[in-house]
């Protein structure tokens, strides 16, 4: 038999931490001030404090997608950033993308490819998709499949996924390709 | 309901009445729903796999201002005294695992604290600084090293069948001029969905509690809380309306249920906890499994003898039991038969059912064993499985109520184009790429629970209708809908359906492949009490052509109540709300199992899946290019959601082949890769073409839909598949999965 002691804490680990501070965020448009502790991640300031709860939390480690929102346009995984880092940024959400009356192409396309079964990994399979289309690319099934492969379905709905995303990815990048070509509205960050 | 050529929502293909919701990230999982003035507990996790808990310095962290309180063994209170109290509906026999209980480690990553504090980030500090002292016992968590040791339960848990025997195996062995004997294993597996087991516990001012908990079953987490915790049903509210993936690990309460309850109680506050990734790898799992199969044919290819044993491994505290050998004495014709199972106790949590429970790794060695035994006989696999086909079943001695296995094998056949298939292993080529083709099948339970449900119909001619199962993905929400709507002749739109709610009807456990034939069921019946209940009043109407109609004669269509043989003699329904003064009229029914159909039938559905696999034969890697997955369950009510069930079964089974393990440190008898970057599973990449088909079979005896249910029975079969696909491939034959590239090199 032998002992074995967990985690003693150093001293200076019992002092109170720092404490909460106060830190705006624009999300979906709207400013946002909140009082948290300055090692919130974004995934917990969207989910916790600010009532968000369409961003996901599948494994808070950057394994899973889940937690993809747009940060000025670019996908990111909200579980590895921290709230105070994204002061100043522009974030963008599934609850930003549309809402049940008004759906966003891709949230259409997912429901007409059934992309999706339990739908937890969903709001994060969308996020991702729009900013893959953002970065000009989608071209390809397989460049489709390669890249969204940042984002694990559980319920294996990946055939609808491809689907759905191709669906939207050919019209838009049609779009991108036409005259009307940076008026659309999506920065290119490639 | 109208007759099948004829209906506008069941067996079509509708959208998921649930997708707005879900695609917009509006739908609430359980740790998503706001209450006030919410404290969060994080769950401190146990390093050692046995000993004891010493002691646990919650001082210095209760120190930090923001901390609540540290529950633990030391000072949780006198709750119930009997563990009979914890066993909920699904429990194996044994002792159920008693959170917080005592000092005792029963397995790595057992729970033995929750740290709560005013915000996450804080308890989830305090937990990782908690010191807790632990005296360390030796553990056992091989089961290799117990394959002397097995013993068969002597009960099991609901749903468990003793294996069979029939005639003399050995002897059918003896006899046969093909033979073979081989191991096959795979290791533990666990479900992982989506959404992280987590529960909010709404404390309501009057003490009354509101839980939301992740779970495949509101009943059984209300009848598993009130009695712990001696709370009546009325203070124990259990509400669950999206559940992000269960596989099966829903099915048994799981302790964020008990310890968030616990905190809400003690510190009369509402209270959140919510499990980490790793965390989900420290309760129920497929159990690590070994196998022997030996199989005996006649020359012409007949089976003559077959024996199967399985040994798994279960916990110290309870005997968990699945049917894992009972499948290989039905799915082929056998004279001589021998299956027999047994189980393992060692130093980890008790196994749980995962999605196909038994089946998934029985089918995996049968499926293999049945095409080493075709090329021992030198058969076609396909051919072979026709040579054996079982036109009844006979463990049950019974015909089947419905088996269309051999279409499914036609079907299946011409769309992959099975006839092209070289037999000699390495006979196909694509550049670097060794190509090779394989076929596997399996046989699953078609069951039904009582269930029941309410239906409510408003004067605007809304129709809601509510029980309380759950949505985990499986497209509960959307098939009830087109049940009720096709039963009443409303359109889709003018269907709610609520679920997950124990202040609704109770329904079974959301598992089995059970829910549509029995929920559906149940709605079915509902809404043709209310359609009784409508005609009455629509014959108390004024010159009502209905007066004399009884209820057979009408059908519910387009919004009329009309006469089948006279459709123009009809009145509008929206008419007969108004006309009778009612607000709304509300009936409630309930479904059963035909106790004389279960008697004189075997019910069952069947699939066969066909794969092709490119190997690398240099890197060892292994590409699933394409599957065919012919499922034979009945009547499908949604084309499009249980085609989407099937696509999931066929990724869980590319996972299973060539992915998919929880490996064990037994030095720690710890879980080494439990997070989701370690534990493979399939992503987009990984995944190519797969084409799903149905053969529908009419089977008026398996319940009043004609449904076997679709969740499980699209997983069998893949894993074998794709394995019999590698060794057409390779000519290498691996019987352990998964299929790591380290095996073909
Ligand atoms: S929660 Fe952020 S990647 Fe999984
Ligand atoms: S829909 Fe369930 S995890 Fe993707």
């Amino acid at each position: 038999m032998s002992i074995v002691s967990t985690s003693s804490a150093a001293d200076d680990q019992l002092r109170p931490p720092v404490p909460p501070g106060s830190v705006t965020l624009r999300i979906n448009g709207q400013e946002h001030t909140l009082r948290l502790a300055p090692w919130t991640s974004l995934l917990d300031a969207l989910r916790e404090y600010v009532g968000l709860t369409g961003t996901k939390k599948g494994c808070d480690h950057g394994q899973c997608g889940a937690c993809t929102v747009l940060v000025d346009g670019k996908r990111i995984n909200s579980c590895l950033t921290l709230a105070v880092l994204q002061e100043g940024a522009d974030i963008t959400t599934i609850e930003g993308l549309g809402t049940p009356e008004h759906l966003h192409p891709l949230q259409q396309a997912f429901i007409d490819h059934d992309a999706f079964q339990c739908g937890y990994c969903t709001p994060g399979q969308i996020c991702s998709a729009q900013g893959l289309i953002n970065e000009g690319k989608a071209h390809t099934e397989d460049e489709i499949r390669e890249l969204m492969s940042g984002n694990i379905c559980r319920c294996g709905a990946y055939v609808g996924i491809l689907n759905a995303v191709k669906e939207v990815a050919e019209k838009e990048l049609k779009m991108a390709s036409c005259t009307c070509y940076g008026s659309h509205g999506h920065s290119s960050n490639s | 309901m109208s007759t099948d050529s004829n209906t506008k929502y069941v067996g079509k293909a509708p959208n998921r009445v649930d997708g707005p919701l879900k695609v917009t990230g509006t739908a609430k999982y359980a740790a998503e729903f706001d209450v006030p003035d919410l404290a969060y507990g994080y769950v401190v996790s146990s390093p050692v796999a046995k000993g004891r808990i010493r002691k646990i310095h919650a001082d210095k962290v209760l120190g930090l201002p923001g901390v609540l309180h540290v529950f633990s063994h030391e000072n949780v209170p006198g709750l119930a005294w009997f563990d009979r109290s914890y066993k909920d509906d699904v429990a194996p026999g044994g002792s159920p695992f008693r959170p917080l209980h005592d000092d005792e480690i029963k397995f790595n990553m057992q729970p033995v604290a929750l740290v709560v504090a005013d915000t996450f980030e804080l308890a989830r500090y305090a937990a990782s600084i908690l010191e807790v002292e632990y005296e360390v016992e030796k553990h056992e968590t091989d089961i290799e090293s117990k394959r002397d040791e097995g013993y068969e339960p002597g009960r099991g848990k609901t749903g468990y069948m003793p294996p069979q025997r029939r005639e003399d195996a050995d002897k059918g062995l003896e006899q046969s001029a093909h033979r073979i004997r081989h191991e096959y294993i795979h290791g533990a597996q666990h479900h992982n969905p989506m959404e992280m087991f987590g529960a909010t516990v709404h404390y309501h001012p009057d003490g009354k509690l509101t839980i939301y908990d992740k779970t495949q079953g509101v009943y059984n987490c209300q009848q598993y809380i009130t009695k712990i915790f001696g709370l009546s049903k009325d203070e124990a509210r259990v509400v669950n309306l999206f559940m992000g993936g269960g596989f099966g690990s829903g099915l048994r309460p799981q302790y964020e249920l008990f310890l968030s309850v616990l905190a809400a109680l003690e510190l009369k506050r509402s209270v959140r906890v919510t499990l980490t990734r790793q965390q989900m790898f420290s309760f129920g799992h497929r159990p690590h499994t070994l196998q022997t199969l030996e199989l005996g044919t006649g020359p012409d290819g007949a089976l003559l003898g077959l024996k199967h044993y399985a040994l798994h491994e279960t916990s110290r505290f309870e005997d968990y039991t699945e049917n894992v050998v009972n499948w290989s004495g039905m799915l082929y014709k056998c004279p001589n038969v021998r299956l027999s199972y047994g189980i393992s106790p060692l130093d980890v949590y008790t196994p749980l059912d995962m999605r196909a429970p038994g089946a998934a790794t029985g089918s995996f060695a049968l499926e293999v064993a049945m095409d080493e035994m075709a090329y021992e006989a030198g058969l076609d696999p396909l051919e072979f499985r026709r040579r054996n086909y079982a036109e009844e079943d006979q463990n049950k001695k019974a015909p089947f109520s419905s088996k269309k296995l051999r279409e499914a094998y036609d079907e299946g056949a011409r769309r992959f184009g099975w006839d092209k298939r070289p037999m000699a292993p390495r006979a196909t080529r694509e550049g670097n790429l060794l190509v090779g083709w394989g076929v596997a099948g399996g046989v699953w339970d078609a069951s039904m629970q009582k269930a029941a449900a309410k239906a409510t119909i408003t004067a605007d001619g809304r129709l809601t209708v509510a029980s309380a199962a759950g949505e985990n993905g499986t497209g509960t929400y959307t098939i009830m809908a087109q049940i009720a709507a096709e039963t009443l002749g409303l359109p889709l739109e003018a269907v709610t359906v609520r679920l997950g709610d124990t202040t609704l009807p109770e329904a079974p456990l959301q598992g089995g492949s059970w829910t549509a034939a029995s929920v559906g069921t149940a709605v079915k019946n509902t809404c043709e009490a209310l359609g009784e209940k409508l005609l009455k009043l629509a014959q108390k109407m004024d010159d009502s052509p209905l007066k004399d109609a009884k209820p057979e004669d009408v059908e519910f269509v387009n919004g009329l109540i009309r006469l089948r043989k006279e459709p123009q003699q009809s009145v509008v329904l929206r008419d007969v709300l108004q006309v009778s003064g009612e607000r709304e009229i509300e009936v409630d029914s309930s479904a059963m199992p035909n106790p004389v159909n279960m008697q004189k039938y075997s019910m069952h559905s069947h699939n066969v899946v066909f794969a092709e696999v490119k190997v690398d034969e240099e890197l060892g890697t292994v590409h699933v290019t394409r599957v065919v997955n012919v499922v034979a369950a009945g009547r499908i009510l949604n084309q499009k959601t249980a085609r989407s069930q099937v696509l999931g079964s066929v990724v869980w089974g590319i996972s299973m082949a060539l992915m998919e393990e929880t490996v064990m440190d037994h030095r720690y008898g710890r879980y080494m890769n439990h997070n989701y970057a370690e534990y493979h599973v399939p992503t987009n990449a990984d995944v190519r073409g797969i084409e799903v088909y149905f053969v529908e079979e009419e089977d008026p005896h398996v319940n009043p839909l004609g449904v076997k249910g679709i969740g499980e029975v699209g997983l069998l079969g893949v894993a074998a598949a794709i394995t019999n696909a590698v060794y057409h491939a390779t000519g290498k034959r691996v019987r352990s999965l998964p299929i790591y590239l380290d095996k073909l090199l």
